[in-house]
């Protein structure tokens, strides 16, 4: 690094001047660095004249725990322990806080947030500590290459000094280009097992602030009745029952017709005030189609052609591929419709700021959406328009929509106001369980064809599904030569080299709207594959781990890394020596570049009732970060998995979903699931997705438990489809 | 109607309907936000507070049943040796992931703990099983009650 800090005098002057350092990036990706006094800078660190370091996370917080490993990340390169680091989430400004991995985009999702910082904020941190240093270098008299930041003091091995003493004079020098990293060597808190939460405390004792939890000065409540018909619009109400409810204070038509905003003075009026209202709805537009339909067309739609054929390899190859095959498998599979149902039910609130803007504080999940969406509903410039991003409670994906779907609702009800009460916006879980977005339902068909010797000949795979991508922005970056990659992702570029394999694709238009869910594509082609590798192992009488290792040969990593932690939950699992009275399944798959295998171990009562006893998990995601917090990951995404396959569909009639809450849409129960035991392969690779991956591979290694002793289950949930659980 | 509620030792005048859940009383009113709304249906746990020292749905408690009734909210559990020790367990394994549903599943702990000093796993499934938590953390709920109970046996 090249810096001019031969101006001691200059330096001691700005000492005085100025007081915060902030190291953050430039829209271009280079380091920038400055002070409080100087031109915006919208900092990943920040370190104020007293020496408390504040990490800037530009990733939002649901529980994955962003909050804790971005943090890490400019603790260790600047040389401070987790204890001595603050952190807050960032403001909205896809200039400096994008996704490297999404573009001009700020968001969390797709289990990016450590493989697009890890380097980012490690940058960050050593730059500031590089500044610091060059500072006291200066001021001590000593080269720069002398010293270091240890527990958080500048120390040249005797000498100490804290930073609060070179912060104002480092605020005035140039960022470094290229600060030096540490090596893996180095590491302190990076891969330390023993690196808490930083999220805990607050979530504990009641204090951490949700959005659900915010409560401004002279608030009001909204809440609004939506029809029960994705497309039908209000075409008339009568609130006359509404009126004697107490805090009551007024509806209206949302613009857009879609619903009707109940505002009261708080929740409980808005609900019942809610209730009261009878609404007309013009259903011309609306969707009256059934589950049942869609579930027809989409297996339909499996047992033709495909519209897109993604391999070399077509369907009539791969068919005449299987001729002379001494076994055939055929299966063919349906996914319902699933809800996320985040255990904070969706909430925003939008008030006006006294300089003619506007604040939205949410748990947000792609502030660049919102913020957008804002600005144009409320007709105001973008730097009129912040976000306060809150804690989340959960999300799964639900809280991120194409279309900003409940930001934008409050928008459009704080628009309907004179803008002087600040407006928030309650969804109630029966708004959540039926208010859209779900997983999509899909199907598949596969058959596979089987030499004597056990080895597959061809396998022909045709998915018919409703497709997430089309017609939104992301259409461009998902969506090529027709085929939406969400729908086939984990069947498409899967680890496993298989002869003369078939892909192909249909669209389905959806009968609601649909979203990306926790693991996307991959919660049903996992399913899939790994049902499929597991029906042609035991009919080719091959153990299924070997079996899945002889298509998983040659040295690239994808085979390699797949192998590894098929290898390492088989023997942590004690695969092939279950306990007596339990039945093993396993399970591995990529996704989100990450790779995760899993053993399932059930046991079965006199009534056949199915128990999940134990899970066994390896996962490889490269570097390790924060490893309690993927393992933490491992164990949510498996229970996730897990749950919604056990007991979980959405269904419409005839437009209507016929869930409301959880009642009917039951959650995973604490005794529904056993033991949880999570291995982490050592890497050097970079840093890789953990929300997600865990997900993939737990339903299929259950599904595959259960057929050893019990059906094949092509056709979820399972407790509709021959699986009873205890 | 006007009613006098005890709560965290404190006793508030609070106008509400009758009808009234509990738990809008203590969020909207008292602006206690640690008791959370997850179902309003009493499934999910997350409004677990508890009354006269058991734990309670807040969302299908209405207030005109509750005059007198001492209320204890998870603001306050730190000063309960069993509270305390419940919270000094979940710290420790770090428990909580998007932490929504951890309030409710702390004040079921300390029900449960209270009066089963040491229960077992099946006791624990058995006892815990109306707090859902999406997050899936139940085999850290498991353990850290098991720590609690160690805790405070030592």
């Amino acid at each position: 690094m090249t810096l001019n800090t031969s101006r001691r005098g200059f330096l001691k002057g700005a000492a005085a001047a100025s007081a915060v350092l902030l190291v953050g990036a430039r829209p271009d990706g280079a380091l920038a660095a400055g002070s409080s006094n100087g031109a915006k800078l919208n900092p990943f660190v920040k370190i104020d004249a007293d020496g408390t370091v504040t990490a800037i996370v530009k990733h939002f917080e649901k529980g994955q725990g962003p909050a804790t490993g971005l943090t890490t990340l400019i603790a260790e390169e600047l040389g401070i322990s987790m204890e001595d680091i603050a952190y807050e989430f960032a403001p909205s400004d896809p200039g400096t806080y994008n996704n490297l991995l999404f573009g001009p985009v700020q968001g969390t999702g797709g289990s990016t947030a450590m493989a697009n910082s890890y380097m980012q904020y490690r940058q960050a941190g050593a730059a500031a500590r590089e500044m610091l240093v060059q500072v006291a270098a200066s001021e001590w008299g000593v080269d720069a290459s002398t010293l270091d930041i240890v527990d958080g003091q500048v120390t040249d091995g005797s000498k100490r000094a804290p930073l609060a003493k070179f912060v104002a004079a480092a605020s005035q020098l140039p960022a470094p280009e290229n600060p030096r990293l540490k090596d893996p060597s180095e590491f302190r808190l990076i891969g330390n097992a023993k690196v808490q939460r930083k999220d805990t405390p607050p979530k504990i004792n009641g204090t951490a602030k949700y959005a659900m939890d915010l409560h401004l000065d002279n608030q009001m409540v909204a809440a609004v009745l939506r029809s029960p018909r994705k497309g039908a619009l209000v075409a008339g109400f009568s609130d006359e029952d509404a009126k004697g409810i107490k805090g009551y204070i007024r509806s209206a038509v949302l613009p857009n017709k879609a619903g009707v905003a109940v505002y009261a003075e708080h929740t409980w009026a808005a609900f019942q005030a809610r209730e009261a209202l009878s609404v007309e709805w013009d259903n011309s537009n609306a969707e009256m189609r059934s589950s049942d339909q869609v579930r027809e067309q989409l297996i339909e739609a499996v047992n033709a052609d495909p519209a897109y054929v993604l391999t070399e390899t077509t369907a009539s190859k791969a068919q005449s591929s299987m001729d002379g095959a001494a076994t055939v498998l055929e299966e063919t599979f349906y996914f319902p419709l699933l809800a996320h149902a985040p255990m904070e039910p969706l909430t925003c609130t939008i008030e006006a700021t006294s300089a003619g803007g506007v604040v939205l504080h949410d748990g947000c999940q792609f502030p660049t959406g919102p913020h957008g969406a804002l600005s144009q509903i409320l007709g105001l410039p973008m730097d009129k328009v912040q976000i306060n991003t809150m804690f989340a409670g959960g999300s799964f994906g639900r809280r991120a929509t194409p279309v900003a779907d409940y930001q934008v609702e409050a928008a459009l009800a704080f628009a309907l106001t004179d803008r002087s009460r600040p407006v928030k916006l309650v969804w109630s879980r029966e708004d959540d369980i039926t208010g859209g977005f779900y997983r999509p339902a899909v199907a598949h068909r596969v058959r596979v064809g089987l030499n004597a010797d056990g080895g597959i000949m061809g396998w022909d795979h045709r998915i018919a599904a409703q497709s997430i991508m089309k017609g939104t922005p992301f259409e461009a970056m998902a969506v090529h030569n027709g085929v939406d990659h969400s729908s086939v992702e984990g069947v498409a570029q899967s680890p496993y080299v298989i002869p003369q394999q078939h892909i192909g694709l249909t669209d389905v238009a959806p009968a609601t709207t649909v979203l990306w869910w926790r693991s996307v594509g991959h919660s049903h082609t996992a399913y899939v594959v790994e049902s499929m590798m597991d029906a042609a192992a035991k009919a080719a009488g091959r153990d299924p781990v070997e079996f899945r290792l002889s298509y998983l040969t040659g040295d690239g990593a994808d085979q390699t890394r797949t192998a590894g932690v098929l290898k390492l939950a088989a023997e942590k699992g004690n695969w092939g020596a279950a306990p007596e009275g339990r039945d093993q399944g396993i399970a591995v798959h990529k996704s989100f570049n990450s790779y995760v295998a899993e053993v399932v171990e059930i046991s079965r009562d006199e009534d056949d009732y199915v128990k999940v006893e134990k899970v066994t998990c390896a996962v490889d995601c490269g570097v390790a970060v924060n490893p309690d917090v993927i393992k933490a990951q491992m164990e949510g995404g498996i229970g996730y998995g897990i749950g919604h396959v056990m007991r979980d569909e959405i269904t419409l009639t005839e437009g209507v979903v016929d869930q409301s809450n959880f009642p009917d849409y039951e959650p995973l129960r604490i005794g529904d699931i056993g033991e949880i035991d999570v291995h982490i392969v050592a890497s050097n690779e970079a840093p890789t997705g953990v929300g997600e991956p865990g997900t993939p591979p737990s339903a299929p290694a259950l599904a595959n438990a259960i057929a050893v002793n019990g059906p094949r289950v092509t056709a979820l949930p399972m407790i509709n489809n021959g699986v009873d659980f205890a | 109607m006007t009613l006098n509620l005890k709560l965290n030792g404190q006793t508030h005048q609070v106008e509400a309907e009758p009808g009234t859940p509990l738990l809008w009383v203590i969020r909207d009113e008292l602006k206690l936000t640690g008791t959370k709304f997850g179902c309003g249906v009493a499934s999910c746990g997350a409004c677990t507070v508890h009354l006269d020292g058991e734990p309670v749905r807040s969302c299908q408690t209405f207030i005109e049943d509750i005059e007198g009734a001492e209320i204890t909210t998870i603001e306050v559990v730190d000063q309960n040796p069993v509270g305390a020790a419940v919270q000094a367990a979940w710290a420790e394994l770090d428990v909580v992931q998007c932490g929504y549903c951890q309030s409710g599943q702390i004040m079921s702990a300390i029900g449960l703990l209270t009066e089963n000093s040491k229960p077992t796993s099946a006791e624990i499934d058995d006892y815990m099983n109306g707090n859902a938590c999406r997050c899936a953390t139940y085999q850290r709920i498991r353990a850290a009650i098991v720590l609690a109970s160690e805790k405070l046996e030592a």
